[in-house]
């Protein structure tokens, strides 16, 4: 019975979205403030079933319902209560609702937070998000109902989740992704919005970054989860693959981040506007693309769905829909867009022209390169596979380019730099960078190395140049600092763009001085990596709640102090009779001390792997300040200002604009 | 002209979308080879462990021959590396490696670092017997019966699904097969 309720929830919900998508729109058209008005309960009903259809299927979960399909696939009665919960998002069908319920949230967030903004344009941004909650929730009843029953012969046992699965960054890692994915969703539904009613301001931009950017740090802490589950659950000690899926979450990023400042500067300059709506339809296109591309098995990846063509079908329908759709009234109307230019060479507005010409660069490279092995299929020239190796030639260079941009950008002015202003700024900190950058790995390892030189100049680099930003803004003057005058979105940027130089401060360690050592250990034997002493003491075995354990014992020291107890796991589980190595792993900010157990040999001896990866947690510490530095942007005061007064603005802006034309 | 400009972008999309309308029709992991059927050729190349010692067709023993196409550069041999090590146990199968297009050290080095499956791998560095039976990638995997002939051939990782569902049934078969033959 409650799965029935969850599932009829759920076509509620599509109701209310399929009214959602029309009402709105038809309000607008007929200036009938009744109709424009029902957006805002309208998608606060869309909510609430959605929120209780995910609600049931979480329920259904904790009960042990193995009549549902979908838990009989991805749980099990031993399971622990919050990996059943978890396991909602396990599949492909749980997984879709996570989805649209994701999309509801946004929805209903958007309804709730535009008080101050017009009503009509907030009645077609809800109608655009509508219509996309249409389309999904209905691939998700039509195609992979989360819902669906197996009686009257139900299995009295599930089958328990995918024990890779089974742990915490699975708990958070999709909800955080998706978020993202979806929030880009929102921008999308205003570059839509602004398009129907032929109208691009400032106002819009104003109105459109603060979601753009949420949706982004979203996203951000998505990834970040990701990679860091991948290097621990994993056991290889990798933290990035180039696998399409990753790929697919990557892509909306880098779109995204081009997207984030192209808003800035529609805002504030009132221009790169073809840019902005361009790349908000490109972003959400992306992320319809990744969901077509993970989960209708055109590209064989480590971690994709189950396959299913006519899933396929529906979703390269959507997205014709979708993209082909919004291009098209792209096409057409974007004429009516002016985007005045009027800066010079040495200007702010460049300086973001270019980072974001690399960054769709990027963008589109290494969606060649994820495509690439289809398009070879499709034109039946056989198959092959794309490796690291082409995305570390083509990408790494392009961020290296981009990043020297990121240490310009903050310390330029809008329109024209000062003459000499720029040159004066940086050249101490250029110099500086380049010193550090080349002292640093005389200092740290002792001899030079090209890779750490390139990566810790760009790193160092990159904070000085948002340092000496803040201090530059929080110069009073009468000469004292005050960092409270300080904006709190140039806080945000200067925390996002630190957060970048961490990550690649991460990157360029790990890549540059991890060791990596595969020996055959018997008890009592000791291995040296990298100056830790790590004594293997022997195995135990270990019982878990579904499962059970060999469990290592390494004692880890240096220089003769006992620093920590490794334990790292050889796991069956029961259900699934699977196999899974649990690393064990030591962090400090320094370096990560990762043990993983292979395979027994003879005698109680033990392959095992032994990793030195130093500073590898800055990598996704970066990806965490670069998520804050979102956040705190979207706090920023600017964005609760009324409509009024950026109205006022508007219309001093304007003449300038006419006499440019 | 600049009207024409701003249909740029859908027309790209267009041509995307026909891309990946064939791509659903394809399946990356089923491939078609006109060796199926077909003996296998006869080789003579180094193992992988001994470069001076070579092998050749009659070398793969076994009543039911599993050959698999492996390379160090290959992530998703690094995924399905671990299946291979429980399939090896299948008293049923002898699994062999073909080591494709690779580096010579590395590829010792992988076997050392995550364990060796095979009864032994075929050291294929110019790719010439790759070719011979039509590979295109790593990794892939050949079933060779009793008698010499290339029943399936496999592209895309092997796990636990894939086996029961694309390889079992095969195996019984063959099984079956040579019990009539034998009878």
């Amino acid at each position: 019975m409650i799965p029935e309720l969850g599932h009829f929830a759920l076509i509620i919900g599509l109701a209310f979205a399929l009214c959602l998508s029309v009402v709105p729109l038809i309000g607008v058209a007929q200036n009938n403030h009744q109709l424009i008005n029902s957006a805002k309960p309208l998608s606060f009903g869309l909510f609430f079933f959605v929120a209780i259809s995910i609600f049931l299927l979480g329920y259904s979960f904790t009960v042990d319902d193995f009549s549902v399909k979908y838990i009989a696939g991805h749980s099990n009665s031993l399971l622990p209560y919050y990996f059943k919960i978890s396991a909602i998002w396990g599949g492909h069908e749980g997984s879709m609702l996570l989805w649209v319920f994701a999309l509801t949230c946004w929805t209903f967030a958007v309804s709730v937070f535009s008080k101050q903004l017009e009503k009509e344009f907030v009645a077609r941004v809800l109608a655009v998000m509508g219509m996309i909650a249409v389309g999904f929730i209905l691939f998700t009843l039509l195609t992979s109902n989360p819902f669906e029953r197996l009686l009257p012969n139900f299995p009295l046992e599930g089958l328990d989740l995918n024990p890779l699965l089974q742990d915490i960054g699975l708990i958070i890692h999709p909800p955080m992704l998706y978020m993202g994915y979806v929030g880009f969703s929102v921008a999308f539904a205003f570059a839509i919005a602004a398009l129907m009613a032929g109208k691009m301001d400032a106002a819009w931009a104003r109105w459109s970054r603060p979601w753009t950017v949420a949706a982004w740090s979203f996203l951000s802490v998505g990834i970040a989860l990701g990679s860091w589950w991948a290097y621990y659950e994993l056991g290889w000690g990798g933290w990035w693959f180039w696998d399409p899926v990753e790929n697919a979450s990557f892509l909306p990023w880098l779109a995204g981040t081009a997207l984030i400042h192209a808003l800035a500067v529609t805002e504030q300059r009132n221009t790169f506007k073809h840019w902005t709506l361009l790349l908000a339809i490109f972003t959400f296109s992306l992320v319809l693309l990744g969901a077509f591309l993970v989960r209708s098995g055109v590209i064989t990846s480590v971690h994709s769905f189950a396959v299913d063509p006519e899933r396929g079908i529906y979703l390269l329908v959507l997205l014709a829909i979708a993209v082909g759709g919004s291009l098209t009234l792209y096409a057409f109307r974007a004429a009516n867009v002016s985007s005045p230019s009027r800066f010079t060479f040495y200007s702010r507005e460049n300086a973001i022209l270019i980072a974001m010409s690399i960054l769709v660069t990027a963008t589109v490279t290494i969606l060649l390169g994820t495509l690439y092995p289809l398009i070879i299929d499709a034109m039946g020239l056989g198959k092959i596979s794309v490796g690291a190796p082409y995305f570390n030639a083509v990408f790494v260079p392009m961020m290296i380019a981009l990043f020297l941009f990121m240490g310009v950008g903050p310390l330029t002015r809008w329109k024209k730099a000062r003459k000499g202003e720029l040159a004066k700024h940086l050249n101490k900190t250029s110099i500086f960078s380049v010193f550090f950058g080349a002292a640093w790995p005389f200092i740290y390892a002792g001899e030079f190395s090209l890779s750490a030189f390139i990566g810790m100049t760009l790193g160092c680099w990159i904070v000085l140049a948002v340092l000496k930003d803040v201090f530059i803004n929080a110069k009073q003057a009468d000469g004292r600092l005050k960092f409270s005058a300080v904006p709190l979105n140039h806080i945000g940027m200067a925390l996002a763009h630190a957060g970048i130089a961490i990550t690649v401060i991460g990157v360029t360690m790990v890549s540059t001085y991890e060791k990596e050592m595969n020996i055959k250990m018997a008890p009592g034997e000791s291995a040296n990596l990298s100056g830790y002493m790590i004594e293997f003491a022997g195995t135990k075995d270990v019982l878990g709640p579904n499962y059970s354990a060999i469990q290592g014992q390494l004692k880890v020291s240096l220089d003769g102090e006992f620093v920590t107890l490794l334990k790292p796991e050889l796991r069956t589980y029961k259900v699934q009779r699977s196999g899974m190595t649990e690393a064990a792993i030591h962090t400090n900010l320094w370096r990560d001390i990762y043990v993983a157990l292979g395979d027994p040999l003879e005698q109680n001896s033990w392959s095992m792997r032994l990793y030195y990866k130093p500073f590898i947690i800055w990598i996704w510490l970066g990806g965490f300040c670069m998520a804050i530095g979102g956040f705190l942007a979207i706090l920023s005061k600017r964005y609760r200002k009324r409509v009024l007064v950026t109205e006022q603005k508007l219309t001093q802006a304007k003449p300038a604009v006419l006499q440019e034309a | 002209m600049k009207s024409i400009i701003r249909f740029i972008p859908l027309i790209l999309f267009f041509l995307l979308a026909v891309l990946l309308y064939r791509g659903l029709f394809l399946n990356p992991q089923s491939m078609p080879s006109a060796m199926i059927g077909k003996p296998l050729p006869n080789f003579e190349l180094p193992t992988l462990k001994s470069i001076e010692q070579r092998v050749g067709r009659d070398d793969l023993q076994g009543d039911i021959v599993l050959l698999n196409v492996w390379a160090t550069w290959c992530i998703q041999c690094k995924y399905e590396h671990p299946y291979l090590l429980n399939i090896a146990r299948d008293p049923r199968i002898k699994l062999y490696g073909l080591n494709f297009t690779d580096d010579h050290k590395a590829a010792l080095n992988w076997l050392k670092q995550y364990q060796d499956p095979y009864v032994f791998s075929i050291f294929d560095e110019q790719g010439a017997l790759g070719l011979d039976i039509g590979v295109f990638g790593a990794p892939e995997t050949f079933v060779i019966d009793h008698t010499g002939i290339i029943r399936k051939r496999f592209a895309g990782p092997i796990n636990d699904q894939v086996w029961q569902k694309e390889f079992l049934p095969l195996i019984e078969t063959l099984e079956a097969e040579m019990a009539a033959g034998a009878s």
